[in-house]
């Protein structure tokens, strides 16, 4: 090495907490974390189909949990999860797609967002109204 | 004119390898003028104030991108980033993030360099052709494919953007894997299969996660989270296609 | 350079990802808010007897698997991805919790919801 590189000493620093940095970050580590309450959602989902195959005993007794008031509570917070998970999922869309060309233009990132929000509430209403 | 002159304090993070064990920050008040950019802030400390201070510049304008750095916590070219804004609070000023310091605001650009070449960041023609055949001619709707990822200036602000280069510098990054797409998806090129081998690996744009920021602070607007990821399912195609297909079938 | 295999995990990501928009929020206020407290519905909708008549049919079994499998390997990339950027990067520990637990799950699922 030469008497100049060993004047090099390059600092790397730390990583730590890196996603406090930028409210940027924090709206990715959000929509990343949204993730934990759909496995959960699904967990629980997957407990009540066990409870089914295990008759109506066992199923009525999932029944039974899912009505307790912390439950409903923690069902509304998946609730709000999910819709911010609806939006997350058509804000980042516009990046995932490639690029569509309408007479020659780009199609803003906007427009696709919007658009897949909005087929996202009709297609939940749908299955809303289907249950009712 | 002095009781009119406005100043501002300039925070910089100061490293100087070879008397700091780490980076301190250093003020400077610097007089400044409402069209002064925080590169001529920097210019003033360096030449009327400290001229130890370290930092990148060429152009002024926006093209060379050699001076990007942090400038309160956001990645920007210092060339185009105004004192006024700040003005009349302080501002810091730092090397960009996920870069080793080398000295100052200077960073260690080797790993980029060495990354920009990799990826073959010309045309590789489909045909070659011979003067007399003319030039090679190409649609709009073709240059539209391209044109957008071809602004890039290599100012690296993409990659003190990205956090997946920061936590492991074996993945490409934004910037160029942005410029393997344009070349990718140029009609003139043929260059893609000697690509995409790394575009298709943990390195390339699967080390990705959409964070998506770097298209947030690209100055030149092309960006790069789009390039990536729009890849993606291409490559996700081409991986499952593999196993029924002859090898080539799918691009 | 190694080929990532990425697109096993990833497609079944992205197909959770668009599930979960389409229906989640619905899904989660019928099962979780509308028919426990009895708003808007009534408790019948998810009685035993007709939760296993709707199992026993394959659009049941379909829509059931689809739902549990697609939407646990949605979260199982995005944990593994939150895990990383927490700093416990990929590893034999950080797949086996996050790929082998949803590998089980779906199994589970498929060895519950088949024999109905």
């Amino acid at each position: 090495m030469s008497a100049q590189m060993d004047k090099r000493r390059p600092y790397v620093r730390s990583m730590n907490s890196w996603w406090k940095r930028d409210p940027f970050f924090v709206r990715y580590m959000v929509m990343e974390a949204t993730s934990v309450l759909v496995a959960l959602y699904a967990v629980i989902l997957l407990v009540g189909l066990l409870r089914l195959s295990q008759g109506e005993a066992a199923f009525n007794g999932w029944l039974g949990a899912l009505e307790s008031g912390p439950s409903i509570l923690l069902h509304v917070l998946i609730l709000v999860v999910f819709l911010y998970h609806l939006w997350s999922w058509f804000k980042v869309m516009p990046k995932t797609l490639p690029m569509i060309f309408v007479n020659g233009k780009k199609l803003p990132a906007d427009t696709i967002t919007y658009t897949g929000v909005l087929l996202a509430v009709v297609v939940n209403l749908i299955v809303l109204i289907i249950l009712v | 004119m002095a009781d009119t002159t406005k100043t501002i304090e300039i925070e910089v993070l100061r490293y100087r390898p070879e008397q700091d064990k780490e980076p301190f920050f250093q003020t400077y008040t610097v007089p400044f003028e409402d069209d002064w950019s925080v590169l001529q802030g920097l210019q003033y400390i360096k030449d009327d104030l400290d001229g130890t201070l370290s930092f990148r510049w060429s152009c002024r304008m926006a093209i060379c991108g050699s001076c990007g750095m942090m400038i309160d916590g956001k990645p920007r070219l210092a060339c185009r980033t105004f004192l006024r804004h700040y003005h009349p609070n302080k501002l810091r000023v730092g090397p960009l993030e996920h870069f080793p310091i080398e000295r100052d605001l200077v960073v260690v650009v080797e790993d980029f360099i060495r990354k920009l070449e990799s990826i073959k960041p010309y045309i590789i023609p489909k045909e070659p052709r011979k003067l007399e055949q003319g030039e090679y001619l190409q649609t709009p709707a073709q240059l539209e494919q391209f044109r957008q990822f071809s602004g890039c200036i290599n100012c690296m602000l993409c990659y003190a953007a990205c956090p997946q280069y920061g936590l492991d510098s074996k993945f490409t990054g934004p910037g160029v894997l942005a410029l393997m797409h344009r070349y990718n998806a140029d009609s003139r090129d043929g260059g893609r299969g000697e690509r995409m081998a790394l575009g298709h690996s943990e390195e390339g744009f699967w080390g990705c996660t959409a964070v998506t920021y770097c298209s947030e602070v690209c100055p030149k607007d092309v960006d790069p989270a789009n390039a990536i990821n729009q890849n993606k399912m291409g490559s996700a195609i081409d991986y499952f296609l593999r196993f029924v297909a002859p090898r080539g079938a799918g691009k | 350079m190694t080929r990532s295999n990425a697109p096993l995990v990833w497609s079944l990501f992205g197909a959770g990802g668009v599930l979960a928009a389409l229906v989640g929020p619905a899904l989660v206020f019928v099962t979780g808010i509308a028919v426990p407290a009895g708003i808007l519905m009534s408790h019948d909708l998810m009685s035993y007897q007709r939760m296993f008549g709707f199992a026993q049919s394959w659009a049941g079994k379909i829509i059931i698997l689809a739902v549990i499998v697609l939407f646990l390997w949605h979260a199982a990339l995005r944990i593994f991805h939150m895990l990383h950027d927490f700093g416990i990067h990929p590893g034999v520990a950080s797949k086996l919790i996050c790929f082998g637990l949803p590998f089980l799950c779906t199994v589970a699922a498929f060895y519950w919801v088949l024999p109905i």
